[in-house]
């Protein structure tokens, strides 16, 4: 039976993830983490890997990005100028043969974790293209003829920000899990682990306006895990005290230092607005 | 009670395969959960649904299901034989958990306080819900239900919080048939993605690069090729003011989300139907009209067009010439339309308003003839569809061929088009 994964003093795993997460281990599949943007999806991947003790292979995918990169690449190029050059290198193709993560984290002597990040970036077929490495764990090199086998079945965490959809064949495969926007109580945890021995009232305060920031109905890109541990980090450093924050809290004025939380200027905009409606109510 | 299990899921509109459930009875005998409904429910969940719009699908039917499991892994966890808790306990537990147990008095008083504990618990449970709320300080929290022992060292308020998560159903939102937002109408509007190799060639291309030299004998033989660019062209016509006030938003959002897919986007304004003019800027939309007739003429039929309006209005606003409630329109809105329709053969009408209400409203209706029952619904599943008929390979119909509108046959077309 393998070590379980049940977070980290750097992040919070809810139970249902831990649960993805061991089965995902446990069973060999891959884990397709989705969720929305700054809840930790790619951080998993690095907990995981330090939490196991285990070497870590990143691969993080583009819009241009094709399945082969992840296992090797033929550099044509290369061998193309040191043929006109006359180089003896030329003669061996081994020698521009480029590995990937992929190929990498199969060779790797103890088992690995594999993190291929935002797999929604790539082309649509993109996933199709992985299906039998991620299956079988292994690819053939058609340039030397040489089969390669993962010596250790990696374990392998995919995230996507689902900007596709992404093939039924290849969601088979795998393990699902969806981080959802933690709760209150869960927010505190995670800021708890970040910034330990935070005064406690600071913490509420914080957390309570946060809240109320995302709950601002029409905003058009709401604020984060991520973005809440900026700003936290920016009120400690100003040392702002609690009793500013509360004052906000009745909606009088915008959030101090609100440029971490809000990143768009109409929802700083459509803010202001609802400010003004309800300082004029009172 | 599995199979049944899964064949309620298929029927519930949860997609599952029978590989998934062989990869779930697999987790099952590997250990992943193990004597508790709620970790049997995240590895269910976890290995058969993909998506999260199927997770509040999913939640309903484990509810049905699995109401009552829990009773049944009480009394599974209160008749397990002794050596088989120690044997899993020992195998799972730290040095330090192992010497605390030591503490309490060895093993067996261990084991023994724990079916006291677990009996007096049934009984509590029967009684009301607080099954594991009284975990929280007791040692036997460490490993007492679940004896893989994750739970170690873990709040009381986390446990009674996690009972019944299926029941809670926090993953309605996620369900495909509510409106969506701009990231979604995005993703929908993505799959209408064409690319297709346009204008000035300043790429290398690689393979032809390296199949040219081949056959030139080793000398270098550089191609190029054009950029990959998406090619999808897109006509928006948007519904403003009047009725179309409540539904500001979700246009507002689906203009967003064209505006950044497309590049060859024009979009045009109109007030409640399609007549003779249509225009770009809402502040000057007397002053600086664009007509119909023109924009038929200049974008060729390989444009997609998009219709976005409630479509609800009087019948006469459609049918009759002088319908319109702003001016005085010598062609009924049909007739426009059906240019419209002969010209781009690939053409839609998204509807803000919800489905259900479309059969009450008579010109809602006159507008589907119009445009060939190709009216969908604003949501995930509508603009997913909307984006199906899109996508259909240009038929017979060219430019031309059905001037006017099938609905006003006397009506003589103009020999601008």
């Amino acid at each position: 039976m393998t070590e379980r994964f049940a977070g980290t003093d750097r992040y919070i795993a809810t139970d249902d993830l831990m649960m993805a997460v061991n089965a995902a281990v446990t069973l060999g599949r891959p884990l397709l983490i989705k969720g929305e943007p700054g809840t930790g999806k790619t951080q998993l991947a690095q907990e995981i890997a330090r939490a196991l003790g285990k070497p870590m292979f990143e691969w993080h995918v583009k819009s241009t990005s094709k399945a082969q990169q992840g296992l090797y690449e033929y550099d044509a190029v290369s061998r193309l100028r040191d043929s006109q050059l006359g180089d003896a290198r030329v003669h061996d193709i081994a020698n521009y043969i480029l590995k990937g993560s992929l190929w990498q984290a199969f060779e790797s002597e103890v088992q690995p974790v594999l993190l291929i990040d935002e797999i929604d970036k790539a082309d649509i077929e993109f996933p199709n293209d992985l299906l039998r490495e991620l299956d079988r764990m292994e690819f053939y090199v058609y340039e030397t003829r040489q089969l390669v086998k993962a010596r250790n079945r990696p374990i392998i965490v995919i995230t996507s920000n689902n900007e596709k959809e992404l093939p039924d064949a290849f969601l088979r495969r795998c393990f699902f899990h969806y981080i959802r926007f933690p709760d209150e109580a869960t927010m505190a945890r995670i800021v708890e682990v970040h910034y330990p021995g935070l005064k406690k009232e600071l913490l509420a305060e914080a957390l309570g306006a946060f809240f109320q920031v995302r709950d601002t109905p029409g905003l058009k890109k709401k604020p984060s895990t991520s973005e809440l541990l900026d700003w936290i980090k920016l009120l400690v450093a100003e040392d702002i005290d609690p009793a500013v924050l509360r004052s906000q809290d009745a909606k009088k004025t915008l959030p101090i230092l609100h440029g971490a939380l809000l990143k768009n200027e109409q929802d700083v905009h459509l803010f202001e607005q609802l400010v003004f409606l309800n300082r004029r109510v009172r | 009670m599995l199979v049944k299990f899964f064949f309620e899921l298929r029927k519930g509109g949860v997609p599952v395969t029978l590989t998934e459930f062989l990869t779930l009875l697999e987790g099952l005998r590997a250990g992943v959960a193990w004597a508790s409904a709620q970790e049997f429910y995240y590895l269910a969940r976890t290995t058969l649904v993909k998506d999260e719009r199927h997770y509040d699908r999913f939640d309903r039917v484990f509810a049905e299901i699995f109401n009552g499991a829990q009773k049944l892994f009480e009394e599974i966890v209160a008749n397990v034989p002794a050596e088989w808790l120690q044997a899993l306990a020992a195998r799972t537990l730290s040095e330090e958990e192992k010497r605390k147990v030591e503490a309490l008095g060895g093993w067996e008083k261990l084991l023994e306080t724990l079916r006291k504990r677990l009996a007096e618990q049934k009984e509590r449970h029967q009684g009301g819900n607080k099954w594991i709320g009284t975990q929280g300080t007791s040692p036997f929290g460490a490993y007492g239900y679940n004896p893989e022992g994750i739970r170690v060292g873990q709040s009381g308020s986390r446990n009674r919080r996690a009972v019944k998560v299926w029941d809670q159903r926090e993953y309605r939102n996620f369900d495909d048939t509510v409106a969506l937002g701009t990231r979604n109408m995005k993703l929908a509007l993505r799959k209408l993605r064409k690319f297709a190799r346009e204008g000035a060639q300043d790429q290398l291309d690689l393979d032809g690069t390296i199949d040219a030299t081949a056959r030139n004998a080793g000398l270098l033989d550089l191609k190029l090729v054009a950029e990959r660019r998406n090619a999808v062209k897109v006509l928006l016509f948007l519904d403003v003011g009047g009725s179309m006030d409540d539904h500001i938003r979700v246009c507002e959002e689906l203009f967003s989300a064209a505006r950044s897919e497309f590049k060859h986007l024009q979009y045009f304004y109109f007030h409640n139907f399609l007549y003779e003019s249509v225009w770009k800027d809402n502040r000057r939309r007397l002053a600086q009209v664009t007509p119909v007739a023109q924009i038929l003429r200049t974008y060729g039929h390989d444009y997609r067009v998009i219709f976005v309006g409630d479509a609800t209005m009087s019948p006469y606003e459609i049918t009759q010439p002088g319908g319109s409630v702003e001016h005085w329109n010598k062609e009924a809105g049909a007739v426009w339309m059906g240019r419209m329709t002969a010209t781009y053969p690939r053409l839609v009408w998204l509807n803000p308003e919800k489905r259900d209400r479309w059969e009450y409203t008579a010109s809602v209706r006159i507008t589907r003839e119009l445009v060939d029952d190709r009216m969908f619904p604003v949501t995930i599943q509508g603009l997913d569809a909307a984006i199906g008929a899109l996508r259909r390979p240009l038929g017979g119909a060219r430019p031309g061929s059905q001037p006017g509108g099938e609905l006003n046959p006397g009506h003589e077309p103009s020999p601008a088009y």
